[in-house]
């Protein structure tokens, strides 16, 4: 038996599972995926609703603080009560109570808080502290199907961008320096500061579907964001058969885009059934875990 | 009275029940699809499109003939919209927040504000029911200034129904703000539990009272029933696993008009939501 020979291209593969609408199964395909792969680093990168360590259990061997941005504080003592900061804030972060002038207390909305500085910067009494702020924590930890980088973001925090930024590199980081040929990124829904953070650099995208018109319309804003960041888009519909005509509508216009369409996944209620029971579809028997080894066929990774 | 309707997880049908409340009521109502990322409640309610607007949000333009690329503008930026290379400034608006301190910072008075559009915001009317609609360019990283946009159009004196995006972060926080009330919809999954605590620590933080809508209630187990019952949160309506509710839903078409036996559900959970909402306000009422 020979060694691998690293190839001229030694970087690892990224994939990246990414519905636009949630709910679709993103969680429940990348969970499969992952244990099809078997080597692969994993990275959950839906920061402010993790699901995958449901499946995963992941046994944490590192957990680190996620420190983030700045947020206002005024100090009371030293407020003179001018209402400067008020009128500066573009946030609409600064509350005042009482009415009369110089008699009104400040404070700063810590949840509209967007930690821009200008009131920091421009209050004439120098009353306003500026500390830095914990966002929540990420870890690496071991899975039965490898190595996973994940995260929780604080309740009503900050920078979700930032923190999947974070999640990808260290999960990438992983990747090179143990030798795994492939990342699976489980991306959030949306299109905006998570998911451009999930998907801008990654090898491929696999956007998962239903046929709906919600699903319908999500996917087609979520290929303009691959096409937009220059990401090869593949396409799987979930729970085609709850509207066969709908599947290929959605097949067509996503070929028409540019996007490889991979195969279907059955409705199949033992997807809840998995859940239930902490395993990824394919670790159980069942149609769609059928459908999904399909689909990681053609994946070809 | 505003009512917000969200969730951790996605897909567990905050649409649905935006959209089928909305329909319900019996007096003119405003729904405002705050979720500008997917917006989808479009494609419930059509109606006659009343208004278009774009959205834009201010970021810094430099004159190169005042900036002498002293740097104070991008030293003082906290998002890293602005980079002084060569003597002369460039700017990055997608990455820009808005906050205008670069132009009180800067000494030579270079900088002034210009518009950068992120979105477009929609009015449609269909019988008593206002849809706005806020939709995010792709690309634009920063949903909370076109939400926040969206919110700008709240009405005061009707029913105001904010359909929320997916998770718990800052385009959630920035919708849910100020609501009277918020409909947190779940699903009696492990996934729908966990989000679920989630947005229940979320609602918290924010001081909002919240009751809770259990879609497809009998395709899961019973640790979301029980959640509640510990927490002390009501479970404001429950909606079957119905294959012909999932196959309405994929067509566009709502429930309540595709499965007319729903409809006193529905209308249930917003005299249910109101009871809510009026309740919350007698108590803080009480703290004044």
């Amino acid at each position: 038996m020979r060694t691998d020979v690293k190839t001229k291209d030694s970087r690892p593969r990224e994939i990246v599972v990414i519905s636009g609408k949630g709910g679709t199964g993103k969680t429940s395909l990348a969970a499969s995926l992952a244990v099809l792969a078997g080597n692969a680093v994993i990275a959950d990168c839906d920061v402010d609703a993790a699901d995958l360590h449901l499946i995963l259990k992941p046994r944490v061997l590192k957990q680190d603080e996620f420190r983030s941005g700045n947020l206002a504080v005024i100090r009371h003592d030293d407020c003179t009560g001018c209402g400067l900061c008020r009128e500066l804030c573009r946030f609409d972060a600064v509350r005042v109570s009482g009415e009369e002038p110089g008699q009104s207390t400040y404070r700063i909305d810590p949840v509209a808080c967007e930690g821009c500085g200008v009131c920091v910067r421009f209050c004439p009494a120098h009353a306003i502290d500026f500390p830095e702020q914990t966002c929540g924590s990420w870890m690496v930890s071991q899975t039965r199907c490898g190595p996973m980088v994940h995260a929780q973001l604080g309740i009503a925090a900050e920078n979700s961008g930032k923190l999947v930024t974070l999640v990808r590199q260290e999960a990438r980081r992983i990747a090179t320096e143990s030798g795994y040929p492939l990342v699976i990124v489980d991306g959030p829904p949306g299109i905006g500061c998570p998911v451009i953070a999930s998907l801008s650099g990654a090898s491929v995208m696999l956007a998962v579907t239903e046929p709906t018109v919600s699903g319908e319309h999500d996917l087609e804003r979520v290929l303009a964001l691959a096409r937009h960041f220059g990401v090869q888009a593949c396409v799987c519909v979930n729970k085609w058969d709850l509207n066969p005509e709908m599947t290929e509508q959605i097949e067509r216009h996503a070929k028409e885009s540019g996007a490889l369409t991979l195969g279907r996944i059955r409705y199949d209620k033992s997807v809840t059934r998995a859940q239930i029971s902490e395993l990824s579809v394919v670790e159980i028997e069942s149609q769609a875990g059928m459908d999904i080894r399909e689909i990681w066929k053609q994946l070809n990774l | 009275m505003i009512i917000a309707v969200a969730s951790g997880k996605g897909g567990t049908g905050k649409t649905t029940v935006s959209v089928n409340l909305a329909r319900v009521a019996r007096q003119s109502v405003q729904l405002l699809d705050c979720d500008v990322e997917e917006p989808n409640a479009h494609l419930f309610l059509t109606g006659e499109l009343k208004a278009r607007e774009e959205v834009r949000v201010p970021v810094p333009e430099a004159d190169e003939t005042l900036c002498d690329g002293c740097g104070e503008c991008s030293s003082f930026c906290r998002y890293r919209s602005l980079a002084v290379i060569d003597k002369s400034v460039l700017t990055f608006p997608e990455l820009c927040h808005g906050c205008g301190g670069c132009i009180r910072v800067c000494p030579k008075g270079a900088l002034s504000e210009k518009g950068h559009r992120i979105g477009v915001i929609e009015t449609f009317q269909t019988g008593h029911v206002s849809l706005v609609h806020g939709c995010l360019d792709v690309g634009v990283a920063m949903a909370p200034p076109l939400i926040r946009a969206v919110k700008s159009r709240i009405r005061k004196g009707c029913i105001s129904i904010l359909d929320a995006p997916p998770g718990t972060s800052c385009p959630v926080v920035t919708t849910i703000r100020d609501a009277d009330v918020v409909v947190l919809v779940t699903e009696p999954t492990p996934f729908g539990l966990h989000d679920l605590k989630l947005a229940v620590d979320m609602v918290g933080e924010l001081k909002i009272t919240c009751g809770v809508v259990i879609n497809r209630v009998d395709a899961g187990d019973g640790r979301v029933h029980a959640f509640c019952r510990d927490r002390g949160i009501p479970i404001l309506l429950e909606i079957p696993d119905d294959r012909q509710i999932a196959e309405s839903y994929s067509r566009g078409m709502l429930i309540v008009d595709a499965l007319p036996e729903y409809r006193p559900r529905f209308e249930e959970l917003l005299a249910r939501v109101t009871e809510l909402s009026t309740n919350e306000r007698k108590e803080s009422h009480a703290y004044l």
